[in-house]
């Protein structure tokens, strides 16, 4: 059974990305500069949900786990999105690069100049145009090409059957785990952590990653719990729902042990080059800065910790938003402070409005996905083993 | 009265089916043993619930606050620590150099005090002689013990459990 797009759905997605559009519009007229940092902050926030799609369908190969069969067509259809958040990506560097990444002027590294700055100037050979540029398409082949691979196999098999899509799945996902493995880690120091270009942290790259897999938990959660809502996936049960909340909670104490590893190094040593970066969140972005702490740690750590608690439709729902705020949260606060700085004096309404432009993208795109192949992938070999999950 | 008697299997699905049965027929099974955890017996036996998930919250709880207990006398208290060349004399000001520490705490008395909980629980501390009535539980046996009223048919019961794979009834 394929799922349909309910018309009430496509209208409410068209909303939402008109008022995208005409946020940005206005945003550009009125504050250039806040626009491009709301336009990344979404961009990045919605490509992270679409990578931990095919992300998780890459490891459940590689493991040859079989409990997440039944819903497998939703990690797939969220790695659909990918192709627009990469797209997005490099649109924002062709276009806000002067504005977003201050390692883009051109003086910074001409001894001559006033501006002429060492520190940026030794990471030339890593941060230039060019590289910047052919890695931007490296990510775009390789997320993209390695999605439509695995969408391809899957459907293939539903028409086929047999185990032969299956065997060459594990293949697939053997590689792109190793691609991913790196590409995570430096896409977001080309994102991210290239913001603020003075300072680095080995950790930030898998601190990010982090953020990325447990945020798309709680939308494949979410996006679970809506389709069983309207009568698709009869099959997943409290067992599967039991096991992706499992999943939240661990990736969220996973999530603070790279945010706190980050944090607590750079506290205890005090370098100066290095608590800059957090010296800025500290001092005008403190509650936030709490916020984003108390609301991915403390509150799924706390909620989600018991077996009834994860079995239960309300208290997945309540968790996932919670995740889902918390991380978007953490994304603002890897941007902020680099590019609107010492400025901030609390949320504008830009961030909110392209927010509801790239959500209305994000759940349009899903949805459509969704609706071109039978929510339930028929032929895969380990389909019984997910329909007699029991835990 | 009653009487107890003991019902051996030699496959773990063979343990399952007999024990459906018996609970279709009303009658209690008051133990089983088995070398490994049998899939889906706890509910079919009457089991509740473990409470041991409990037991570690409060473990990890107890772990934390002796943890805590311990930093703030040993380096606030009784001498202050420099942490990082920045003194401060506070728990709360030094508290994310102490949280590894309490982190690991915390996961020793939650695992140390699970495992002796389980110890004294199911009774099987050194030195103490097992309760088990056969040894060959701990190898490929499974034994369900039943008790059986006087209002109950003995041979029906026996008859069942023989028909779905018991190979010794005493």
């Amino acid at each position: 059974m394929n799922y349909t797009f309910p018309q009430k759905n496509k209208n409410l997605t068209f909303i939402l990305m008109a008022i995208g559009v005409i946020t940005i519009i206005a945003g550009f007229l009125m504050n250039p500069h806040r626009t491009w940092s709301a336009l990344l902050i979404n961009n990045f926030y919605f490509l992270a949900i679409g990578l931990c799609g095919t992300f998780f369908v890459a490891v459940n190969y590689i493991a040859q786990a079989g409990w997440a069969v039944g819903f497998k067509r939703v990690p797939e259809a969220m790695g659909s999105y990918i192709m627009f958040g990469m797209l997005g990506m490099i649109l924002i560097f062709l276009f806000g690069h002067h504005d977003l990444y201050h390692w883009t002027h051109a003086e910074l590294y001409d001894k001559k100049n006033p501006e002429y700055d060492e520190i940026i100037a030794g990471k030339h050979g890593f941060l230039n145009i060019p590289f910047y540029v052919v890695r931007l398409i490296a990510y775009f082949c390789i997320w993209v090409g390695f999605t439509y691979w695995f969408r391809q196999e899957s459907l293939k098999e539903d028409i086929d059957g047999g185990v032969n899509h299956y065997h060459k799945c594990i293949k697939i996902g053997a590689i792109f785990i190793i691609l991913f493995g790196v590409t995570s880690s430096t896409s977001a120091w080309d994102f991210l952590m290239s913001v603020d270009a003075h300072w680095f942290s080995t950790l930030f790259g898998w601190y990010t990653f982090a953020g990325l897999f447990v945020s798309g938990l709680a939308t494949m959660c979410l996006l679970i719990l809506y389709l069983k809502s309207k009568g698709y996936l009869e099959n997943v049960n409290e067992n599967h729902l039991h096991d992706v909340g499992k999943f939240m909670f661990a990736f969220s104490i996973f999530w603070t042990y790279l945010w706190f590893s980050q944090f607590m190094l750079i506290w205890y040593a005090n370098l100066p080059e290095e608590v800059t970066y957090f010296k800025a969140r500290w001092d005008h972005y403190r509650l936030l800065f709490w916020v984003n702490f108390f609301i991915n740690f403390i509150f799924p750590f706390l909620v989600l910790m018991t077996r009834d608690a994860k079995r239960k439709r309300q208290v997945l729902v309540i968790a996932g938003t919670a995740i889902l705020m918390g991380h978007w949260i953490d994304v603002y606060l890897m941007v902020m402070p680099g590019t609107v700085g010492l400025d901030w004096n609390g949320f504008n309404i830009i961030e909110f409005g392209v927010l509801a432009g790239y959500a209305g993208l994000f759940l349009f795109v899903v949805q459509t996905s969704l609706s071109k192949a039978p929510t339930v992938a028929k032929n895969h070999p380990l389909l019984p083993e997910s329909l007699a999950h029991h835990i | 009265m009653s009487k107890k008697i003991l019902i051996v299997f030699q496959d773990d699905h063979d343990i399952l089916v007999g024990a459906k049965k018996l609970k279709e027929m009303g009658v209690k099974v008051s133990n089983v043993w088995s070398p490994f955890p049998i899939h889906g017996i706890d509910p079919v036996i009457g089991l509740p619930r473990t409470r041991m998930s409990m037991c570690a919250f409060l473990y990890g709880a107890t772990g934390t606050t002796l943890a805590l207990l311990m930093f703030w006398y040993m380096m606030i208290h009784d001498w202050h620590i420099d942490i990082g060349g920045k003194p401060s004399f506070a728990l709360y000001k030094n508290l994310p150099a102490f949280i590894p520490v309490t982190f690991e705490s915390t996961v020793l008395c939650a695992a140390h005090g699970m495992v002796i909980t389980f110890l004294l629980r199911s009774k099987i501390l050194p030195g103490v002689t097992a309760s088990n009535p056969d040894p060959r539980t701990t190898d490929d046996r499974f034994i369900m013990q039943v008790i059986v009223k006087d209002s109950d048919n003995e041979s029906a019961i026996v008859s069942a459990m023989k028909s779905s794979g018991a190979i010794e009834v005493r």
